[in-house]
């Protein structure tokens, strides 16, 4: 390229073949050379050859300045360049996105999460209708769909979840012996460590696996099948996905959690036990411990905690999976929906049962 | 889009040069064999149509000529090279060269249409990021979908996103597009736009453009010359202009698929 003139009227003559990688070469000398030139001429009379972007090049350079022209091109490189413009104008530049009033957005937000409250409200009053129709007729529920949910939400989660809790408990008793050594009140440390457990810990750390594995497991299937059209096929064909998708899996979820914060706690409870072993407390001061302070209603609280979780996390998961936008991005998006709500609302829920049991004096 | 109607249009002379030429390939999976001796050359700026019932190796055949796969026997050479022994830099700068629309349209759902088309300049090119969005509304201008560049593959139709395909196949002004059953799922007006802009962009750019296709209206629209593969046969049973194969084939396939006959035994 060899430029010509002032900013008055300048010549720009190109020569030779204009292809991607010379117009990559040339964009930023010929812009520079056409921006702000009052008459330019593009001279292509040594041009053998252009493609699109070689014909993009010129014409955003005719294009930037205050009155650009093309002149000499051979019949060839004519019609590059008569169809790349021609493409240019019926596809004008996108507008720049509207920016967003800051009082719109909170109020759009504010919207979308009642919205998504209202949603949910729903989805518990429809998945509770439902559930009460099974129990009048049992043989609405899909048994051996619910045992394969058993099998994936409760069995497969047995070796994760006892490696968990006996790590847990292993780091508990640790914690708790050190200050507890300053007072000479290491044998407390099973009472400390039983208690939490059973009460707290079991229970959120199931939940805590359960959302991580099973919630995300719901709603990246049931959002497949959203995106795939198969749940508007189940509707089409008189099958409530309720009924058929949704009930297995909350009733799954719901009785595998107790059985997965049993196995946590209990995992615990024999890694502390590990533990106070190598500080020179033997298994029987352990046992004497526990037996001393815990009571069955600890055990059964926290039991019923996790019944409560499983039935929250499932309906997280399922709801999530079955709202599934359009697009590639709906499933890991409902996926992830799934996991966070799962676990705020095992926190949120553990919260109210903390208060709950307090009054009650559990 | 105000798209021409498909009309037949004079293939290129006999004598243009074979940018892609197939010798003896061969496809297996485990012990099913798919094809094997598929021999043909695709000239230079012809639209040449891979077809064939359900089932024959096609889109596996198309697969194979882009180098996604590499055949049980024979070989492909794509622009004077052979795919396969293609490494590296070479590799990178021969696929570099070839457009290829998916049939599903394969466009990433979590960028606009315009940024689909970008992407493939801003990895294989030095252009400015003026130089590639005047490029990318170039591009979907010639696939009548200037006005929808923001937009994101979910919130456009199956026709769109197949033009889209294209508009992404051809961001690098590849010498061969490799269409892989453009016309699949689409109304037949549709579809007739889409044969029409692919005899405009092959008449227009002097692009060639091999396409997978069993569209019988397609094939006939758009085919220079074709040939045909079969399942039973394993391989292919006929090469040459479609319009021809119609009328004066002799092979029972041939003529059950040109003229919709069902076959039996």
């Amino acid at each position: 390229m060899e430029a010509r003139g002032d900013d008055a009227a300048r010549t720009l003559a190109f020569a030779g073949r204009i292809d991607i990688a010379a117009a990559a070469r040339l964009w930023t000398p010929t812009m520079r050379a056409a921006r702000g030139t009052q008459g330019l001429t593009i001279d292509l009379a040594g041009v053998e050859e252009v493609d699109t972007a070689g014909a993009v090049l010129l014409l955003s350079a005719a294009g930037a300045a205050h009155q650009g022209a093309l002149q000499g091109a051979s019949p060839a490189v004519e019609k590059v360049l008569d169809r790349t413009g021609a493409a240019l104008k019926a596809a004008p530049p996108a507008p720049p996105p509207p920016r967003m009033n800051p009082i719109a957005g909170l109020g759009e937000m504010v919207v979308d999460v009642g919205r998504n409250m209202l949603g949910a409200v729903a989805f518990g009053g429809e998945a509770l209708v439902t559930l009460l129709r099974t129990l009048f007729r049992p043989g609405l529920l899909r048994f051996s769909e619910m045992l394969r949910h058993l099998d994936e939400t409760g069995l497969r989660a047995f070796p994760l979840t006892a490696l968990l809790g006996f790590l847990i408990g292993v780091i508990l008793a640790y914690q708790s012996a050190i200050p507890l050594r300053r007072f000479g009140a290491e044998v407390f440390v099973p009472n400390l460590v039983g208690i939490s457990l059973l009460r707290e810990l079991g229970p959120l750390l199931a939940g805590v696996v359960l959302s991580g594995r099973t919630g995300s497991a719901f709603a990246a299937e049931l959002g497949t099948m959203t995106v795939n059209e198969e749940v508007d096929a189940l509707k089409i064909m008189g099958i409530d996905p309720m009924q058929m998708l949704v009930l297995p899996r909350m009733l799954a979820a719901t009785l595998v959690m107790p059985v997965l914060a049993l196995l946590m706690s209990l995992a615990g409870l024999a890694g502390m036990t590990v533990i106070m072993a190598t500080l020179g407390f033997p298994w029987a001061a352990v046992s004497n411990q526990l037996q001393q302070w815990l009571a069955v209603g600890d055990l059964l609280g926290g039991l019923f905690k996790a019944a409560i979780f499983g039935i929250a996390i499932a309906a997280i998961g399922c709801r999530a999976g079955l709202s599934a936008g359009r697009g590639p991005r709906a499933v890991g998006d409902a996926a992830t929906t799934a996991v966070v709500g799962g676990i705020v609302s095992i926190v949120v829920l553990d919260g109210i049962f903390a208060v709950l049991f307090f009054r009650l004096g559990i | 889009m105000n798209a021409p109607a498909a009309e037949p249009r004079a293939a290129p002379p006999a004598d243009a040069e074979a940018v892609v030429r197939a010798r003896d390939v061969a496809m297996r999976f485990g012990s099913r064999t798919l094809f094997e001796k598929v021999s043909f050359d695709v000239r230079r700026g012809e639209i040449f149509v891979i077809l064939g019932g359900s089932g024959c190796g096609k889109s596996t055949l198309l697969k194979i000529l882009i180098g996604l796969y590499p055949p049980v026997a024979g070989t492909v050479e794509v622009l004077g090279e052979n795919i396969d022994d293609a490494e590296g830099d070479a590799r990178r700068g021969l696929l570099a060269r070839l457009g290829v629309m998916w049939q599903s349209g394969a466009l990433f759902g979590s960028m606009t249409l315009a940024e689909n088309i970008e992407l493939a300049l801003e990895e294989h090119t030095d252009l400015p990021r003026p130089a590639r969005e005047a490029l990318a509304r170039v591009k979907l201008g010639l696939v009548g979908l200037g006005d929808a560049a923001t937009r994101l593959p979910a919130e456009i139709s199956g026709g769109m996103a197949k033009r889209a395909g294209i508009a992404r196949a051809m961001a690098l002004d590849p010498p061969i597009l490799f269409l892989d059953e453009p016309s699949a799922g689409l109304d037949p007006i549709t579809s007739a736009g889409l044969d029409a802009l692919i005899i405009d962009l092959a008449r227009s750019t002097g692009t060639t453009f091999v396409v997978v296709t069993h569209e019988l209206q397609s094939i006939l629209a758009i085919g220079d010359r074709c040939i045909m593969l079969d399942k039973e046969a394993k391989g292919m049973i006929a090469e040459g202009d479609p319009r021809q194969l119609r009328e004066h084939s002799d092979h029972p396939v041939v003529r059950a698929f040109f003229r919709r006959e069902v076959m039996h035994g």
